[in-house]
């Protein structure tokens, strides 16, 4: 296994009363696609949130190669945060700009580049996702999943280290997951970029995930390769992947 | 005895009236510690905010901006505010005064007050409703559809990218505004005072300059430059502590225009007493 580019350790996150994670621990390695996995309520987006440092834990460390971001400054958090891409759940676009302005947004705050490279490359990007014809619609002429392809564009425009997509696949039709799960595995060949994805799609999963990782009860059940998580012996995993109603998951 | 209080302990009287005033103290420990809280989290925020100024790392398209959406379009209020206050200040005080034989004071009365309490103050307080509810409004929505943590997570801070324009742009606008609203404040009393009590413009304006010295004007556009610090900070402060969907914006905004009203009105007794009445 490649050495890991994040890293959560013994991390408890509750909120008030309630725990949502326990002692829960995850490696993720450098240049590899890691999908996470889990009931709807599990923490799979607060996983998310640690990683890129907006939500701190209760207790335990959160790494990202070396650094503990739990021991960083707020403005180097910041500096952090322009090297890892965040495709939120609900898309999060501003809706102050247009689809091209909110692409573009990262690329003319954090490089040197002219206006018009920043227009071709916020244009390719958005292309790729199929939405090269909405770059001066407003957010609110989108539909939902085509909103949650732009903040995917947003946030793969800049080719960061890592990039973290949270449900990117929900609510999108069969052909643009497709069209999804190719970007992010080329984004991976191209600049051996590291990705975490939540997704519920087990089919994308399958095709490009090269470790699985299960959120069960505020920690990782299970945790390897596709063919290892597929073969577990493990009923919750089981139960979860055939998507059947008995078994020892409560309702 | 010691039997009968027992039994007066444990009635379900007494019981009742433990738990109430446990409930009661309780929840005034809670609002203390809550506003502690709340001007623990103002003044960091506004501490971050101004640093951020003094680093000169300011987006000015951004603050020109704010400028015209926060200062300009809040012109047309605050003149028929102004203007209004200081014709009803006139009529009030004007045939009064001519009445007891001091009509040539009446410019001095009425330019004083507006240029040292009413200018200031009826600006702020007609900016603080549009204003501070607008800004605790935008950034609410925003905090609460994840475009706050969006904009974190690239790498871009709330406080440069949305707090300072709009700091920026109230510490600029509201003083031009109170000059406007001081302008047309005083020449609204001057002209109930001609209309009403024939009081001439020369009369009005010479007993005006007379009592309102430079100094005057400057302190009270310097405690609108204070109010323009209190509205950006309150009303970014309620934005971004936003919770709880759309409910949550509507009493984010609410809460900032009342909070800001009221440290609006204390602030600018402080103020007062140590600009006029101190020196
Ligand atoms: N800011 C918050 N305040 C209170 N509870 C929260 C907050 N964020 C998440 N939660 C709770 O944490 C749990 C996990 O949330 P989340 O990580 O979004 O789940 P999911 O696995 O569906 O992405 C949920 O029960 C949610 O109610
Ligand atoms: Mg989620």
């Amino acid at each position: 296994m490649a050495q890991p580019i994040a890293r959560l350790e013994d991390v408890c996150v509750s909120f008030g009363e309630r725990v949502v994670l326990q002692n829960c621990s995850l490696e993720v390695p450098e240049g590899s696609i890691i999908c996470i996995i889990g009931l709807s309520g599990a923490g799979k987006s607060t996983i998310l949130r640690l990683l890129d440092g907006l939500l701190l834990p209760n207790t335990g460390h959160v790494y990202l190669r070396e650094h503990d971001i739990c021991h960083m400054r707020e403005s180097q958090l910041i500096e952090m945060r322009t090297k890892i891409g965040f495709a939120f759940q609900f898309a999060a676009l501003f809706d102050s700009m247009t689809v091209g302005e909110n692409v573009s947004l990262p690329l003319r705050e954090h490089t040197t580049l002219s206006e018009k490279e920043i227009h071709e490359i916020a244009m390719h990007t958005l292309d790729s996702v199929g939405l090269a014809h909405t770059y001066h619609n407003m957010p609110s002429e989108l539909s939902g999943g085509m909103l949650k392809r732009a903040g995917f564009a947003r946030a793969v425009v800049t080719n960061p280290e890592m990039v973290l997509f949270d449900e990117p696949t929900t609510g999108v039709d069969p052909i643009v997951t497709h069209l999804l799960t190719d970007t992010i595995k080329r984004l991976r060949k191209q600049l051996n970029s590291t990705a975490v994805v939540i997704s519920h799609d087990l089919q994308s999963i399958y095709m490009m995930a090269d470790y699985v990782a299960m959120l069960f009860e505020g920690a990782i059940i299970a945790y390897g390769t596709v063919d290892e998580v597929r073969k577990s012996t493990n009923p919750i995993v089981q139960q979860f992947l055939q998507g059947s109603e008995v078994g020892p998951i409560p309702l | 005895m010691a039997q009968v209080l027992r039994e007066v302990e444990e009635s379900p009287a007494a019981q009742a009236v433990e738990r109430v005033s446990v409930g009661v103290l309780a929840s005034i420990g809670r609002r203390v510690s809550d506003s502690f809280e709340y001007m623990g989290g103002l003044t960091i925020l506004t501490w971050e905010t101004l640093k951020t100024i003094f680093r000169l790392r300011i987006r000015f398209a951004e603050t020109l901006n704010q400028c015209y959406l926060l200062g300009y379009q809040s012109l047309i209020i605050v003149l028929l505010t102004s203007l209004f206050t200081g014709m009803v200040f006139s009529l009030e005080s004007a045939l009064t005064a001519v009445q007891y034989g001091f009509g040539s004071f009446v410019g001095g009365i009425v330019s004083y007050t507006v240029v040292r309490e009413l200018g200031p103050m009826l600006s702020a307080v007609v900016v603080a409703g549009r204003c501070c509810a607008a800004i605790a409004a935008e950034l609410g929505s925003m905090e609460v559809t994840e475009q706050i943590e969006a904009l974190k997570s690239l790498g871009l801070a709330p406080v440069r990218f949305l707090v300072v324009p709009r700091l920026l742009a109230l510490m600029i606008m509201l003083p031009l505004l109170t000059i406007f609203a001081d302008v047309i404040g005083v020449k609204g009393g001057q002209w109930i005072a001609y209309v009403q009590a024939h009081i001439g413009t020369q009369d009005f304006m010479a007993s005006a300059r007379q009592t309102v010295g430079f100094e005057d004007v400057v302190k009270g556009l310097f405690k609108s430059l204070i109010f323009g610090i209190v509205i950006a900070m309150i009303g970014a402060y309620q934005g971004l502590t936003t919770t709880g969907g759309a409910a949550g914006v509507g009493k984010s905004a609410t809460n900032a225009v009342v909070t800001c009203i009221i440290v609006i009105f204390i602030l600018n007794f402080v103020m007062s007493y140590f600009l006029y009445a101190g020196a």
